[in-house]
């Protein structure tokens, strides 16, 4: 069993009993299925993406595709296109996931607080999470769009329409209010799941004490629920940063104020038809994500031992 | 618990009901619009009619749309909870090198961005003929359901208590017996309810559903949706959409009333244990 296999790694390593290799065995055959079909449905295409971003290739001219080296790369980080798209991309992300965190809390804390109808808030929490990112998408624009009949534009008497004006704060606060009514149930549960570990008795006890909700919220609740909140920032950070369903349905597409990475790459590789180039974003995108999950993780780690260390 | 508490904790809940609520409230009042007053911008119907729900439904785009969404989303999520069960019962039950980094690495794929795979993905369907199939859904879908599996599913496992199988084994079951016997009943819930929770992101799937699919073949719901014609060449399919969004949203509605429970659980329970 698996408690007998310390002892017997310490004794000897090279001799497993028949035992620890059967269950060692059985433990790759078992896996062996999913991992194959994770390797060939992710790793192969982001391979094959790295190769085609080293091509010059047109999808209208298959034929002509030929090495070009990393000069799609430098085709790409030279323009302002990208940088700019970056800037959007982060401005969303940046915007949605603070407001979430703030909502997102005062959510977690009424669906693990609330005495009344504590099911009936988590049922109603759980729509906005469980709905179409695009008919979520639709909903907003169309309460925001003074031509497609909104009713936003009419309450407050605007001339203008918010979702079709040329100036980009008002398509960002749709394109941010939509992420945030969308997504902020997510953050709200794994914050919530943090909740649910933090002891009774810390609470009580500073209460004793004479502590006021505030300073107990403070210095009990936030340091104990830490980690759930690096956890939920990660995730929300990177669902974020890959935004492209709500943006294309509201900015229709085609307005540049509102374009991120990702309707970038969508522009390059299916309306310009520029496999080489869109690859190259494709990568960097992907890159993106990458090094915004290594410093979480970093942050993280450091975060899970000091909290051991002070315990 | 004092009338104030009361009071105070029932405006709250009315207020997060509202707020969570009123965007559905907003698209059900715009799809009972008739076509003449879709655009008159005001909350309640003036006039109503169901003319919208008669529209999409005789269109043909929609239905087809549905059919094809919930079979690829079905198709999608039980491949994946299948291979994830194997991959998810070695990782929270056996010992062996590199179950951690099966398990990172599946967190990680959840992330990732699916714009990244679009490209190749074209590129490669063209050729071998997956464009606008429904495999050719099926197959990318892989990448986010069976991660999402896998990550869910390992944790149900490790919350079986390990005492049961050894308890069946002295008593003489042989380990496939106690994993038919003991095991399967106890592990069925957690696999339902992540059944649930991938159906519920294959369903939601716009990336994949938009760039690689063409026409009513393989189109799913979030695709057909956004490429809507009006009525006619002079028409917004304001009324259309609306009408379409709030019939894809009533299985969501009556999936998470019934099943509250379970899907809270099944998302906080991997997130946890980190």
């Amino acid at each position: 069993m698996a408690h007998a296999l310390p002892r017997l790694r310490g004794r000897d390593r090279t001799t497993l009993s028949g035992r620890v290799r059967e269950e060692r065995r059985l433990g790759w055959m078992l896996c062996a299925p999913a991992v194959l079909v994770m390797l060939a449905v992710t790793a192969y295409p982001i391979g094959y993406a790295v190769y085609l971003s080293l091509l010059r290739a047109d999808l209208r001219f298959p034929q002509d595709n030929t090495w070009v080296g990393l000069s799609n790369y430098v085709t790409v980080l030279s323009a302002g296109t990208w940088w700019r798209d970056v800037w959007h991309t982060l401005i969303i992300t940046g915007a949605s996931v603070t407001i979430e965190l703030v909502l997102g809390m005062l959510l977690a804390l009424v669906m693990h607080r609330t005495i009344i109808g504590r099911n009936l808030v988590r049922t109603s929490a759980l729509v906005p999470y469980g709905i179409i990112t695009v008919v979520a998408a639709f909903a907003w624009r169309f309460a925001w769009s003074t031509a497609e009949g909104g009713f936003v534009p009419k309450i407050f008497g605007w001339s203008f329409d918010p979702t079709a004006t040329t100036e980009p704060f008002w398509n960002y606060v749709v394109v941010i209010l939509t992420e945030v009514w969308k997504t902020t149930p997510f953050m709200a549960l794994l914050l919530m799941a943090g909740l649910t570990l933090v002891p009774e008795e810390l609470h009580e006890a500073a209460k004793v004490d004479g502590a006021t909700a505030w300073q107990r919220f403070w210095r009990i609740t936030i340091p104990l629920i830490k980690p759930a909140i690096l956890v939920a920032v990660l995730f929300r950070t990177l669902d974020a940063f890959r935004i492209f369903d709500s943006v294309y349905i509201i900015s229709a597409g085609n307005n540049p104020n509102l374009e991120t990475v990702s309707v970038l790459d969508y522009n390059e590789l299916l309306t310009r038809l520029n496999l080489g180039v869109g690859s190259a974003i494709s990568v960097l995108i992907f890159l993106c994500v990458v090094l915004i999950a290594f410093f979480f993780v970093k942050g993280l780690g450091t975060s899970l031992a000091q909290q051991r260390g002070e315990a | 618990m004092t009338r104030r508490h009361l009071f105070g904790w029932s405006t709250t809940n009315l207020v997060v009901l509202v707020c969570t609520l009123f965007p559905i409230f907003w698209l059900l009042m715009l799809s009972l619009k008739t076509p003449a007053t879709i655009g008159d911008g005001r909350l309640i119907p003036a006039s109503w009619s169901l003319a919208n729900y008669k529209g999409i439904f005789e269109q043909g785009i929609f239905t087809s749309a549905l059919v094809n969404s919930i079979g690829i989303a079905l198709i999608s999520t039980v491949i994946a909870v299948a291979l994830a069960s194997l991959a998810a019962y070695a990782i929270a039950r056996l010992d062996f090198p590199g179950k951690r980094l099966v398990l990172t690495a599946a967190l990680a794929i959840v992330m990732f961005p699916p714009i990244s795979i679009v490209g190749p993905l074209f590129d490669m369907w063209r050729d071998l003929g997956l464009f606008n199939t429904w495999p050719g859904l099926i197959i990318p879908y892989m990448t986010f359901t069976l991660p999402l599996a896998i990550y869910t599913l390992s944790a149900f496992f490790r919350e079986i208590p390990r005492e049961l199988e050894e308890a069946a084994e002295v008593d003489g079951a042989t380990p496939f017996q106690a994993l038919v016997r003991v095991i399967a009943p106890l592990a069925a819930p957690g696999i339902f309810t992540t059944i649930i929770l991938v159906f519920i992101f294959a369903w939601n799937d716009f990336v994949f559903a938009f760039t690689l699919t063409a026409t009513s073949k393989a189109q799913t719901v979030p695709a057909a949706i956004a490429l809507f014609p009006g009525a006619s060449q002079f028409t917004q399919p304001t009324g259309s959409i609306a009408a379409a969004a709030v019939v894809v949203t009533v299985p969501i509605i009556v999936l998470v009333l019934i099943f509250q429970r379970r899907i809270v659980a099944g998302l906080t329970a991997g997130a946890v244990k980190g």
